[in-house]
């Protein structure tokens, strides 16, 4: 995980597109400057970021499944739980699966669990577009590849 | 059983809490309900799932953006809904 560039997620270790599953593997960085404000003398991942780290897995489940043809943009965020206090330095499993695939848009369930124990869940909306900008595409491709993200598994 | 509309029209309701009374076949959903895109993705969603079937909203934004079509053609409720109902026995065809 680098807080820094705001990759919320280290390696996808199953992707699934018959099932419209996907899993990632996500470790949270035993220091950063978010944990000295988040919040001084009891650090804790925030609630937000491990929204975005759901969003991300999902994100990536939609990418695949277009092919790298749409990107994925968060649209609505529904019955969010953070269901536990999440540290520096826990070991995220993040998994995600598609709930609906609309015209422009994808619904997904998402959940992170720590030790078998979900810790999070919530239901993403997200906008579906062509890609604003070939750079972004090029970036995405870039990531997938930093990720583990199977590019063989899109045709 | 109820109608396309009511479907529709509690769908709608519900979503975007608008008083269901005031919820017309003649109803524009953007201009005279007030309903934004996002609000109708979720709109989208609940008909998508209520009628088994997939709202072309892509194809249809595209049309309107094009000048190919009106939005009144795809969003005035009866409209919609005479469009829901052909999707539907399109489905069934």
């Amino acid at each position: 995980m680098r807080l820094e560039y705001f990759q919320l997620i280290d390696r996808i270790v199953a992707l699934d597109l018959d099932a419209r599953t996907v899993k990632a593997h996500a470790k949270i960085p035993p220091t950063s400057t978010i944990f000295e404000g988040h919040f001084p003398g009891h650090p804790l991942m925030p609630g937000v970021l491990l929204i975005e780290s759901m969003a991300q897995t999902s994100g990536w489940l939609i990418i695949g499944l277009t092919k790298f043809e749409r990107m994925a943009f968060l649209a609505s965020v529904r019955a969010a739980k953070l269901r536990t206090f999440v540290s520096p330095g826990q070991a995220l499993t993040v998994t995600a699966r598609i709930v609906h695939e609309g015209s422009g848009f994808t619904i997904t369930k998402a959940a992170i669990e720590v030790g078998g124990k979900v810790v999070a869940d919530s239901e993403l909306t997200f906008r579906l577009t062509p890609f604003p900008d070939p750079n972004l595409r090029a970036g995405m491709k870039l990531v997938a590849a930093a990720i583990d993200f199977p590019m063989t598994a899109c045709g | 059983m109820s109608s396309t509309f009511d479907t529709v029209a509690n769908i709608i309701a519900e979503t975007c809490d608008i008083p269901r009374d005031t919820i017309k076949p003649e109803s524009h959903a953007i201009n005279d309900l007030g309903i934004d895109s996002l609000d109708f993705l979720d709109i989208a969603f609940a008909i998508d799932k209520a009628f088994g079937i997939k709202l072309p909203l892509e194809q249809w934004t595209q049309e309107v953006n094009d000048g190919k079509a009106t939005t009144e053609q795809y969003f005035v409720l009866d409209n919609l809904c005479a469009r829901i109902d052909g999707l539907v026995a399109a489905k069934g065809a």
